[in-house]
C-alpha cells in the first residue's frame, strides 16, 4: 500500500512478505494483526444482531423461530464480548501504542505477544466452528444446566474457544504489566505516564487475576459435557449456582476490561483537544485501579434473584454502588478538564464527548440495577440490555472508534477524511441512542430479554430500536469504507498532526521499526500543554532512518 | 542492532538495555504467571471447599478410600524434586552446565516417579469403579470393607443411600480434576526441562544468563506447592 512512498523505512514497508507479518515480533504489526482479526468478529457479531433486530420488527415469529433466535443472540454476545470487545482496545491500540508511549523499543516479551495473537485466533476458530456447525443457544453466559445437562448445541466448541482465547488475554495482560514496570524510558516516572497507560495497567490486572477463573470454569463445563464428570450437576449433589458465582467472578471484572481501556483513550483525547492537562491527574489514575479492584467484589449483583442470601445481596449491592465513585471521578474530571480549555471538535473529540454522555447514562442505570428492589423489577429485561449496551457500545466502542481515529495517522501515516469522520460520528451517536434508549423503556415496561416474540403494545418501541440499529450499522459501514479508502488515498500525515503531547507523537508516522533510535528522556508531565511551541514543531527526533 | 554502543550479547534481546533489565522482566513475568495460576487452581479449591462443607460425610468417606501411604510417598518425592530443581538453578548461576544437566535429569526422574505413582493410584480407583464419570459405580460393600466411613459419622450415615453414593462421586469428580490438572502441569514442566537440557548441553548458561533455568524452577516450585495444598485437602482432612 506504500509503493509510492519515499525512501523512508518504517514498520509497514520494511518488509512485506507473508512471513514478515505472520512471524513478526514487532508490537505494532501484532496490533495490526489483531485489528484485522477482531474486525472479522465484529462483522459476524453485527450480522447476528441485524438478523435478530429484523425478527423483532414484528411481535410474531416471522423471520426465525425461537431455536434460531437463541443461537443468534448467543452468537452476537459471544463474538462481541470474547472476540471483539475484550481484545479491542488492549490488543489493538494497547499493543501498538504502549511501548511507544513509554519510550520502549518493544514489549517485554515479543514472542509471547505474537503467541497471544495465534492463541486468540485459534480460540476464534473454535468459536467460528461452533457457529458453522449450528451455533450455541445458551446465551453468552453459558449458565448450567443449559450448557451442561440440557445442552443441545455446540457448547464444547464454543467453551473451548473462550478457554483458548482467554490465554491470549492473560498473555497480553502479563506483557503489559511487565512492560510498564520494567521498560519505561529514563525520567518517565509513574505519575508522568499517560492515563492511557494507567488504564491499560488496570485492565491487565483484571486480565491476569480474572481470566484464569473463567478458564477453569468453562473447562469444568467442558469436562462435564465430555466425560460426564459433573461438578455443577445436581444429580450427584453439584450446584449449578456455583457456576454462576465462578462465571461472574470473572465476567463482572471483564465488564471493566471492556471499559477501562476506553477510559484511557478518552483521557488522551480530551486532554489533546482541550489543550489542557487532565484535571486531577492522580485521582483519575488511581480511579482506574480502584475500578479494577472493586470490580472483583461485586459479582453477586448478577445473582440477586438466584437464591443468593438476602444479606449477601445487600453487601453486593453496597459494593456495587462503590464502583460509581471512581467512575464518577473520571466523568467529573474530564468535564473539569474541558472547562476553560480551548476545545476543538475533531472526530476523536466527538467520540470522546459522546462517550462521556453515554457512559454516564450507562453508569447511572447501573446504579438502578445495583438496587435490589429495582433489580427484581427489571431483572432480565431489556432495561439490562440497554444498560450494558450504553456502557459497552456507547462507552467502549465509541472510545475504540475515537482512539482509532486519533491514532490512525500514527498507525498508517495517512489522515482519514475529517468531514466524513465527523459526519459518521454523529450518525453513530444518533443511531446508537435510537437503538438502545427505547430498550430502557421496553425493559421498564416489562419486556424480558432473549425472547423472539412479544406482546403487540411493544412494537412501536421495537421498530424504533431496529430503525436505530440500521442507522448505527450504516454509520459503522461509513467509517469502515472511508478508513480503508484513506489507507490508499488519504492525505499524508506529519509526525504530530494533532500537536499532541506524548512520546508516540515524537516518532515519525508511521513509526520506524524499533520506534526510537535512541531511548527518549522524559523531563515533563503528561499533557503538559503549557508550552505549546514544543508540539507545534514537527520534530522527528525519534529517528527517521532507524535500521 | 548496532544501535547501542555497549556490547550487546547474543542472549540479550534487542529491546532490552541491559542483562539485568531482561532478567528482572523475566522474573516479574513469571511471578505474574504464577499469580494467574493461583487464580486458576483457586476456582477448583473454592468449589472443593464449598462442597466439602456441604457434604462432610461423603467427602471424608471418599477421602478415606485414597491411599495415604502413596500420597505421603509422593509428597516426599515432590519435595525432593524441588530440592534438585533448586540445585539446578544454583548450578546455572555458577555456570556449571554439566551439573545443570545432572540436577535437571534428577528432577525429571523424581517428577516421573510422582506421575508413575499417580498412575498406580488411578488404576486402583479404576478397579473399584471410583473413576468419576459414567463408569462410576458406588460400591457400599467396598466402603464398609475398607472401613472408610469415619467413626464420628458412623451412626449418621447410611452408605446404601444412593444420594450418599452420588456425593462420593462428587468428591471423586474433584479428586480427578484437581490431581489431573496438577499432573498436567507437571508434564508441561518436564517438557520444558527437555528444552533446558538441550540448552545446557550446548553450554548456553552462565552467570550472565540463567533465567530459563530459574524460571522453570519457579514454575516447578509452584506446582510443588499446589500439591502441598492438594495432599492435606484430598487425603488428610477428616481422616480417622
Amino acid at each position: 500500500m506504500e509503493s509510492g512512498d519515499t525512501k523512508r523505512k518504517h514498520y509497514l514497508n520494511i518488509e512485506n512478505t507473508p512471513q514478515s507479518w505472520l512471524l513478526t515480533l514487532d508490537h505494532k504489526r501484532i496490533g495490526i494483526l489483531y485489528l484485522v482479526t477482531i474486525l472479522l468478529f465484529f462483522f459476524l457479531g453485527g450480522v447476528a444482531a441485524v438478523l435478530f433486530r429484523l425478527e423483532l420488527l414484528t411481535p410474531d415469529a416471522h423471520l426465525v423461530e425461537h431455536e434460531t433466535y437463541n443461537r443468534l443472540f448467543t452468537m452476537h454476545g459471544v463474538t462481541m464480548i470474547f472476540f471483539f470487545l475484550i481484545p479491542s482496545i488492549p490488543a489493538v491500540l494497547g499493543n501498538f501504542l504502549l511501548p511507544i508511549m513509554i519510550g520502549a523499543r518493544d514489549m517485554a516479551f515479543p514472542r509471547i505477544n505474537l503467541a497471544s495473537w495465534y492463541v486468540f485466533t485459534a480460540g476464534g476458530l473454535f468459536g467460528l466452528a461452533a457457529i458453522v456447525f449450528g451455533g450455541v443457544d445458551t446465551g453468552w453466559t453459558f449458565y448450567t444446566p443449559y450448557s451442561s445437562t440440557y445442552a443441545n448445541s455446540n457448547v464444547i466448541l464454543a467453551a473451548l474457544g473462550i478457554f483458548i482465547a482467554g490465554f491470549a488475554s492473560i498473555m497480553t495482560g502479563l506483557n503489559f504489566i511487565v512492560t510498564i514496570h520494567k521498560m519505561r524510558a529514563p525520567g518517565l516516572t509513574w505519575f508522568r505516564l499517560p492515563l492511557f497507560i494507567w488504564g491499560q495497567y488496570a485492565t491487565a490486572i483484571i486480565m491476569i487475576l480474572g481470566t484464569p477463573v473463567i478458564a477453569i470454569t468453562v473447562l469444568l463445563v467442558g469436562i462435564e459435557r465430555l466425560f460426564g464428570v459433573g461438578i455443577f450437576d445436581p444429580a450427584i449433589g453439584g450446584d449449578p449456582l456455583l457456576f454462576q458465582h465462578l462465571f461472574w467472578f470473572y465476567s463482572h471484572p471483564a465488564v471493566y476490561i471492556m471499559i477501562l481501556p476506553g477510559m484511557g483513550v478518552i483521557s488522551e483525547v480530551i486532554a489533546c483537544f482541550s489543550r489542557k492537562r487532565i484535571f486531577g491527574y492522580h485521582v483519575v489514575a488511581f480511579s482506574s485501579l480502584a475500578i479494577a479492584i472493586l470490580g472483583f467484589f461485586v459479582w453477586g449483583h448478577h445473582m440477586f434473584v438466584s437464591s443468593q442470601s438476602m444479606y449477601a445481596g445487600m453487601i453486593f449491592s453496597i459494593l456495587s454502588f462503590l464502583v460509581a465513585i471512581p467512575s464518577a471521578i473520571k466523568v467529573f474530571n474530564w468535564t473539569a478538564t474541558l472547562y476553560k480549555g480551548s476545545i476543538s471538535l475533531d472526530t476523536p473529540m466527538l467520540y470522546a464527548l459522546g462517550f462521556i454522555g453515554l457512559f454516564t447514562i450507562g453508569g447511572l442505570t447501573g446504579l438502578f440495577l445495583a438496587t435490589m428492589a429495582i433489580n427484581i423489577h427489571v431483572h432480565d429485561t431489556y432495561f439490562v440490555v440497554a444498560h450494558f449496551h450504553y456502557v459497552m457500545v456507547g462507552g467502549m466502542l465509541m472510545a475504540f472508534l475515537g482512539g482509532i481515529h486519533f491514532w490512525w495517522p500514527k498507525m498508517f501515516g495517512r489522515m482519514y477524511p475529517e468531514a466524513w469522520g465527523r459526519f459518521a460520528a454523529i450518525v453513530i451517536f444518533v443511531g446508537f441512542n435510537l437503538t438502545f434508549f427505547p430498550q430502557f423503556i421496553l425493559g421498564y415496561l416489562g419486556m424480558p430479554r432473549r425472547y423472539h416474540v412479544y406482546p403487540e403494545e411493544f412494537q412501536v418501541l421495537n421498530v424504533m430500536s431496529t430503525a436505530g440499529a440500521s442507522i448505527l450499522g450504516a454509520g459503522y459501514l461509513m467509517v469502515f469504507v472511508y478508513l480503508v479508502w484513506s489507507l490508499f488515498k488519504g492525505r499524508r500525515s506529519v509526525s504530530n498532526p494533532w500537536c499532541a503531547a506524548g512520546l508516540e507523537w515524537r516518532v515519525s508516522s508511521p513509526p520506524p521499526q524499533h520506534n526510537f533510535k535512541k531511548a527518549p528522556v522524559v523531563d515533563r508531565d503528561a499533557y503538559d500543554y503549557t508550552d505549546e511551541d514544543v508540539y507545534k514543531s514537527d520534530y522527528d527526533s525519534g529517528g527517521t532512518s532507524d535500521g | 542492532m548496532a544501535e547501542t554502543e555497549t556490547s550487546h550479547p547474543d542472549h540479550l534481546a534487542h529491546h532490552f538495555d541491559s542483562v539485568e533489565q531482561q532478567r528482572e522482566s523475566a522474573s516479574f513475568g513469571m511471578w505474574l504467571f504464577i499469580a494467574q495460576e493461583i487464580m486458576f487452581f483457586g476456582g477448583l479449591f473454592l468449589g472443593y471447599i464449598v462442597y466439602r462443607i456441604k457434604y462432610p460425610m461423603a467427602f471424608a468417606t471418599g477421602s478415606n478410600l485414597l491411599s495415604i501411604e502413596w500420597g505421603a510417598f509422593n509428597t516426599a518425592v515432590l519435595i525432593g524434586s524441588s530440592l534438585t530443581m533448586a540445585l539446578a538453578v544454583r548450578a546455572a548461576q555458577t555456570g556449571n552446565n554439566r551439573l545443570i544437566i545432572r540436577w535437571i535429569l534428577a528432577t525429571m526422574l523424581l517428577g516421573s516417579v510422582f506421575l508413575g505413582v499417580k498412575v498406580v493410584e488411578y488404576k486402583d480407583k479404576y478397579d473399584h469403579q471410583l473413576v468419576a464419570g459414567p463408569m462410576f459405580e458406588f460400591d457400599a460393600d467396598y466402603v464398609l470393607e475398607r472401613e472408610a466411613v469415619p467413626a464420628v459419622y458412623a451412626d449418621d450415615i447410611d452408605v446404601h443411600d444412593p444420594q450418599f453414593g452420588s456425593n462420593v462421586h462428587l468428591f471423586y469428580s474433584f479428586y480427578f480434576v484437581m490431581t489431573g490438572m496438577h499432573a498436567l502441569h507437571m508434564i508441561i514442566g518436564i517438557g520444558v526441562m527437555i528444552w533446558l537440557l538441550v540448552k545446557a548441553y550446548r553450554k548456553r548458561f552462565g552467570p550472565d544468563y540463567y533465567s530459563p533455568v530459574e524460571m522453570t524452577g519457579l514454575y516447578w516450585h509452584f506446582v510443588d506447592i499446589v500439591w502441598i495444598f492438594l495432599f492435606p485437602m484430598l487425603y488428610l482432612m477428616g481422616r480417622h
